[in-house]
């Protein structure tokens, strides 16, 4: 019973996302595919591995693999330090932690809000994208991406998922 | 649980259905012991306690049986005990006939059990499986016409009831008289005391002369009449001895009535001396039987028993898996509330909370070794699984006339409860296709030069967070031609010039089989793509490797939530490793002009008689260089010599860290496998440490 | 409370005894073998010796003639549970020292009532 699901239906049910920001833009994701938010701590190197998959981390007790999208989007001047905030998400069955700049709110968005993505440049493959959102005021009205965290972090590009999975989840 | 068709359900008001989840668990134990003892016995030599072993493993279920009620179970097993009782005193010799017959029987008692626990309806027919076992225990053997009653030999032993004696042993009533004084005839008893082999002797009078001043014995002996009577002669003259061979009515122990109550005493209880002063002044002897344990045999079934018994045998205990499970969850939610603390007090200022955050920190190294600790509860050997396929085989190599040897390796390695289970059938499937498959016929396998008796080797081992489970046999492998045929066949594309690795691929296809028929025993080879996909669904990987001629292997790899290893920290430049200590055979430091450099980029070092090649551990796995007065400050490096599949190799580190301990965690489940990497570990201050995979470092070193 | 030493390699046997005793008052202390038997013995004197025959380690026979070499138990009543009433049982039981003898299958009936005989 994914949100993402209800959204593509167009059913007139509101969803919950958490937004962050990477870069100058904001991002919004199924909230139900957020396990928790963890500061950046105690990370192990592994050799081979792109530079952006920054290693492993243990998550009480289990092995997850931390990315930075930061890193992977080439994003200007990257810290890590006590502000640093990692999103520990739980695609399928698998975990795994994206590094972003910030998050911000958990959000209610009515389907009203939503709108198609038109073919527009941003950071991300518009194969991740699934539409724009309206969020903020009148007077400040905000952009927000809507993305298919699960199809991100799951493509080959990303290099955590066993080859054949990927292939199947692309 | 099912209609119960026995007797004895209720006794006095005593409800004994309460004992019966024990009684069908601990007879399934038995049964199974039984089979692995029959299975295990070398029938022209069996020893005393192997026999002693099979004959209590019936005896134990028939007692259980007939004390709760269980007829049929009790009926058969008292044939199998009178059989086994003749055997193990040596009356009979063990025949391969009789231990065919005893696994049968083995697998009828299940049967029967099984009925009795409500999972089936069946009856199991057991008439000609109770003529042949009587027939056995007679003495005949089975083919023989004879019909059950017919005694090929003057034994009582043939399923009467009548107590069995050692074979010519003989009860004979002796009176003595007539005599002036009893006593003399005591100097009888004496007789039997100095000679050992001559039997036993027991009044039967009391010790009294009757009323015509006789003395009466009973006496069991192997020695003919002629020897007693020149024995006794010394004491008694010839003529006042009288022997004959006891009525039937007169047992030699004196309360025949209490016989049939089922019950007895040598001695007459009145004359016991009172017992200790009791400390509680209660009548014992009034209470009253208790009433019937209803609400307790009421939620007894159903997968919810969890009555734990103490087996006070051994140092196990019987806990049901949903109590198992519970504790895990639990253990689990004890784990987040850690992490929350852990996260609570992060930016808490050190020195004005220091107890608080050591406490804190020794609270998530002991909540993380309970978490290992309940988890490892769950951890079953193999040869939970491995035990099965003995019997497989025999009954195979029957069915399929050929002659097969079952090895196995690493049954004490451990699995998971849960994947245990389900590698069952998989496991099941692979080795009767090598039986069948595989394994070729007597003739084609001597005709091949190969022995005749063909090998299924089933092996088990921890690799890193894994398991590896293999099926290997020597028989003739994979056959090329015949899969791209079948292939061609079934409409995939093929070509000639794939690779074996590639045709070995197209078994995994659905409906796949080059079979030339179909047995019952393996089917249509319709199996390896289900096995496959069950393996896959346990997480895990199947691979196949086969030599034409030679022979197939197909290796299964499982994760392990848990496995434990011994393990060497190494410091890599500003990193910690893990290396399995198993694979580390010695270390030092590395002295100047110790390393000598070979062709172009390729470094060995000389150890004793060995020239080893030197791989830099850092430069292996990039690890950072240690910034320039870092470097200046670290000590000399050390080489470590590491060995795998026989090859060596020398290592340089930084910093040998120490032994410990290391639980292994999978690395593959969030992640993929990294080269030369087996798996992680945490360390004790909670960081993640890479455990090496020392056989793919060497095999790449070494090539 | 009396009490009392369940010998027995079968453990839904020994529950019985155990339950069926217990039940009556009495305390139950268990072994699954002779020689586990001989050793509890040893550790805590028992009013009654409940043992079978046939049992890995040391049989009932000789866990007897054990326990009547100490002298805590040369008066103990003790009763071999057999699953016959034959007469070499009953004479290598005897002569081993036994008290008496309780044939299997028993009901608790009956086991309350044997036992009732040799403790009071």
């Amino acid at each position: 019973m994914g949100m993402m699901e209800q959204m593509t239906q167009e059913i007139a049910k509101p969803s919950e996302c958490l937004t962050f920001r990477l870069g100058n833009e904001e991002y919004g994701i199924d909230i139900l595919k957020v396990q928790e938010i963890r500061g950046y701590d105690a990370v192990t190197r592994i050799s081979g591995a792109p530079e952006f998959l920054k290693g492993v981390i243990n998550l009480r007790g289990v092995i997850v693999p931390i990315v930075d999208l930061r890193l992977k989007f080439q994003l200007g001047e990257i810290k890590y330090d006590e502000f640093t905030v990692v999103i520990i998400l739980n695609i399928r069955g698998r975990i795994a932690g994206a590094v972003v700049d910030s998050v911000s709110d958990v959000l209610e968005l009515s389907p009203e809000q939503v709108r198609p993505a038109p073919e527009f440049h941003c950071l991300l493959d518009a194969a991740y994208i699934t539409g724009l959102g309206t969020v903020g005021t009148e007077e400040r009205p905000r952009m927000l991406i809507l993305l298919d965290i699960e199809k991100l972090m799951a493509s080959p590009e990303m290099g955590i998922a066993h080859e054949d999975e990927a292939l199947s989840m692309a | 649980m099912g209609e119960v068709t026995n007797q004895g359900l209720q006794q006095d008001g005593f409800d004994l259905t309460q004992f019966y989840a024990v009684f069908f668990e601990e007879a399934g134990e038995n049964l199974a012991n039984m089979e692995a003892l029959l299975l295990e016995i070398d029938v022209g030599q069996a020893s005393d306690e192997e026999l002693n072993a099979v004959f209590r493993v019936a005896h134990s279920i028939k007692g259980g049986a007939a004390t709760f009620g269980f007829s049929d179970v009790t009926t058969l097993t008292h044939e199998l005990e009178t059989l086994l009782d003749r055997v193990r005193r040596h009356e009979l010799s063990l025949t391969s006939e009789m231990v065919d017959v005893l696994l049968e029987a083995g697998d009828v008692v299940r049967a029967q059990l099984a009925r009795h626990q409500g999972s089936t309806d069946q009856v199991p027919e057991t008439g000609d499986l109770i003529r042949r076992i009587k027939l056995l225990a007679s003495g005949a053997t089975l083919g023989a016409t004879a019909a059950p009653s017919a005694t090929a030999r003057g034994s009582a032993a043939a399923g009467t009831p009548a107590p069995a004696l050692p074979e010519g042993t003989r009860r004979l009533a002796v009176r003595i008289g007539p005599l002036q004084d009893g006593a003399v005839a005591d100097s009888l008893a004496e007789l039997f005391r100095d000679i050992p082999s001559l039997g036993a002797i027991e009044p039967t009078d009391g010790g009294k002369l009757d009323a015509q001043g006789f003395r009466s014995f009973a006496v069991t002996t192997q020695s003919p009449d002629a020897e007693l009577i020149e024995l006794f002669s010394f004491h008694v003259a010839r003529e006042q001895i009288r022997i004959e061979a006891p009525a039937p009515a007169t047992p030699a122990a004196p309360q025949s009535a209490e016989d049939a109550a089922g019950f007895g005493f040598f001695v007459d209880p009145a004359t016991l001396p009172a017992a200790r002063p009791a400390v509680a002044a209660a009548p014992v002897a009034e209470v009253a039987p208790p009433t019937p344990a209803g609400p307790k045999t009421a939620e007894r079934r159903g997968g919810g028993d969890d009555r734990r018994v103490a087996n006070l045998d051994s140092n196990t205990l019987r806990v049901s898996v949903e109590r198992v499970d519970q504790l895990i969850n639990m253990v689990g939610e004890l784990v987040i509330t850690q992490a929350m603390l852990t996260q609570q007090v992060k930016d808490l200022d050190p020195a004005q909370f220091r107890s608080l955050l050591s406490g804190v920190t020794d609270l998530e190294r002991n909540t993380r070794h309970l978490q290992e600790a309940v988890m490892s509860i769950r951890m079953i050997p193999m040869s939970f699984v491995f035990n099965r396929f003995p019997r497989l085989i025999r009954d195979l190599a029957a069915k399929l006339d050929k002659k097969i040897e079952l090895k196995m390796v690493g049954e004490a390695t451990e699995l998971d409860k849960g994947l245990i289970e389900k590698i069952i059938d998989p496991l099941t499937h692979l080795v009767r296709n090598s039986a069948d498959h595989g394994l070729e016929t007597s003739e084609k396998r001597l005709a091949a030069g190969k022995p005749e008796t063909g090998t299924i080797t089933l092996s088990a081992a921890h690799q890193g967070g894994s398991i590896l489970i293999e099926v290997r046999d020597d028989g003739q492998g994979l056959r090329r031609d015949r899969i791209l045929d079948k292939a061609r066949e079934r409409g995939l594309a093929v070509r000639d010039d794939m690779t074996d690795p590639e045709v070995w691929a197209l078994i995994w296809e659905a409906g796949f089989s080059t079979a030339d028929t179909v047995s019952d025993v393996s089917g249509r080879g319709v199996g390896m793509d289900v096995v496959r996909r069950n393996i896959a669904a346990l997480g895990g990987t199947v691979d196949l490797e086969s030599t034409e001629g030679k022979g197939t292997r197909v290796c299964v790899r499982l994760p392990l939530t848990l496995a434990i290893m011994d393990g060497m920290s190494i410091g890599v430049g500003e990193e910690t490793y893990i290396l399995p200590l198993a694979s580390v055979i010695e270390s030092f430091q590395v002295e100047p002009g110790m390393i000598q450099t070979v062709g172009s980029n390729g470094r060995v070092v000389q150890v004793r008689d060995e020239y080893m090649p030197v791989l830099s551990l850092a430069d292996e796995f990039g690890v950072p260089r240690l910034a320039a007065e870092d470097a200046s400050k670290a000590g000399p490096q050390i080489l470590v010599i590491i060995e795998a599949d026989g090859k060596r190799l020398a290592a340089i580190v930084d910093e040998l860290l120490g032994q410990h301990q290391v639980v292994v965690k999978n690395l593959e489940s969030n992640y993929r496998r990294v080269r030369d990497i087996s798996g992680a570990t945490i360390l004790g201050d909670g960081r993640v440490a890479l455990i090496i995979d020392v056989s793919s470092l060497v095999k790449r070193s070494r090539h | 409370m009396r009490s009392i030493l369940a010998v027995d390699d079968s453990a839904s046997m020994r529950q019985m005894v155990a339950f069926t005793l217990k039940a009556a008052g009495y305390k139950v202390i268990e072994a699954a073998d002779g020689q586990e038997a001989l050793d509890k013995a040893r550790a805590e004197t028992v009013d009654l010796v409940l043992t079978d025959q046939n049992m890995p380690r040391m049989d009932g026979i000789t866990l007897v003639q054990n326990l009547r070499g100490l002298a805590a138990y040369a008066a103990t009543p003790i009763l071999i549970l057999t699953t016959e009433s034959s007469t070499e049982m009953k004479s290598k039981g005897k002569a081993a020292g036994a008290t008496g003898w309780l044939v299997k299958p028993f009901d608790p009936g009956k086991l309350l009532d044997v036992v009732r005989k040799v403790i009071r």
